[in-house]
């Protein structure tokens, strides 16, 4: 019998699924390949409940430890780390039923949704950034939306990964503020067409080439999200004065409606009087 | 700062403003020094009670009804002390009373929003 290239190439693939003999859990569909290894779906028999698998092509032991310190409501939780009969290494991990963010911006969501999003993705790394963990590949096909808009900061990076070069800092050595640089690109790539002045000045701010230049921590580039948020000035932008008025007309415009109420019964008064 | 003091200083100071335009009517001119101190005191009056409705009651909408309905009845009270120009004092009394209920409460703490310390 002739092998044919498509007969090897199934024999590779069946070769590379991971032995999942003596585990609690049962293969079902690969769901990506990232730069570490292979994210498989997979069902764990005991709890009866879906999980994702994360399988090494080499030994890794410090990412499942690494993200099994970040316990936080947008970090994927791990449920356990261990070896496959075939001398991998894995984790167990929640399996996330939603899109990554670069499908979930072309459905257009509002602006307000979009800023929650960045609001969430920067609280997980600020909190990993407390834990002294950096990211180091921060892009939109690692954050994951839910359903119920749950969102969740995937694949956090460990020394071995570099980071992908469109997000990556210019800097050679990744620091917290490297983060940051991806985040404001996150936030870029999140802006619809048109984004408003102070918003393109945050993402301009969180990625300037100089790393010094940059905010110096998540929560300060959040800070600034909240403060554009709440009609407020950004410290990333000196605004113009005219832009200033405008912003002080939106955000008190009721009161500048009953003053001006108040002026137009004096006035109508006044020539009531003289008529 | 708390409601009721918020709503007493923009009432004093509005109210003040408010007894200023009677300047520009020459018959009331004479009367200036009294229609100032009569019209602070009204918008006293309106912001403290302002003041203590915003600190039980969190709306903007209702206290600007409210700020409005008390601006109302003092500005009432008032002509009907003189008598006269009901229209040209309860109209801007009205919505005096409207800005000066918005400005209670969206400025000023209230009771629960007391600062914390740490006990020794």
């Amino acid at each position: 019998m002739e092998l044919t290239d498509s007969i090897v190439d199934r024999l590779r693939h069946v070769a590379a699924l991971p032995d999942l003999v003596g585990t609690r859990y049962e293969l079902e569909s690969q769901i990506g390949r990232g730069g570490t290894g292979v994210v498989y779906a997979a069902r764990d028999r005991e709890l009866n409940r879906p999980v994702a698998l994360k399988v090494f092509d080499f030994a890794l032991p410090g990412e499942a430890q690494l993200i099994a310190q970040l316990e936080h409501p947008a970090i994927v939780p791990i449920y356990e780390s261990g070896t496959l009969a075939d001398g991998r290494s894995f984790y167990a991990m929640k399996r996330v039923v939603g899109e990554p963010l670069d499908r979930y911006v072309t459905k257009s969501p509002s602006l307000a949704e979009r800023l929650r999003v960045i609001r969430r993705v920067g609280e997980a790394l600020a909190f990993a950034h407390s834990r002294g963990v950096i990211h180091r590949d921060l892009k939109p096909q690692n954050v994951m939306v839910g359903d119920f808009g749950q969102v969740y900061v995937m694949d956090w990076g460990v020394d071995a990964v570099a980071g992908t070069p469109a997000f990556r800092a210019p800097e050679a050595e990744l620091d917290q503020r490297s983060d940051i640089y991806a985040l404001g690109l996150l936030l870029q790539f999140m802006l619809p067409q048109t984004p408003p002045h102070a918003l393109r000045a945050v993402a301009n701010k969180a990625t300037r080439p100089n790393s010094a230049d940059r905010y110096p921590s998540v929560y300060q580039f959040l800070a600034d999200i909240e403060r554009f948020q709440e009609g407020l000035a950004v410290e990333a932008w000196s605004e113009p004065l005219w832009h200033r008025a405008r912003r002080f007309g939106s955000r008190n415009a009721l009161l500048l409606w009953l003053f001006a109420a108040y002026a137009s019964v004096k006035f109508l008064l006044f020539f009531l009087r003289t008529v | 700062m708390n409601k009721i003091v918020v709503g007493l200083l923009f009432g004093l100071i509005l109210g003040a403003i408010d007894g200023a335009t009677a300047w520009f009517t020459p018959e009331a001119r004479p009367m200036i020094g009294g229609i100032l101190v009569g019209s602070s005191i009204k918008g006293m009056l309106v912001g403290l009670f302002s003041g203590w409705f915003a600190r039980k009651v969190h709306s903007t909408k209702w206290g600007i009804a409210v700020g409005a309905g008390l601006g109302l009845l003092f500005a009432f009270l008032v002509a009907a002390m003189q008598k006269n120009h009901y229209l040209e004092i309860m109209l801007p009394g009205f919505v005096l009373g409207g800005v000066i209920g918005f400005l209670t409460q969206r400025i000023g703490t209230t009771d629960h929003q007391v600062s914390v310390r740490p006990q020794a």
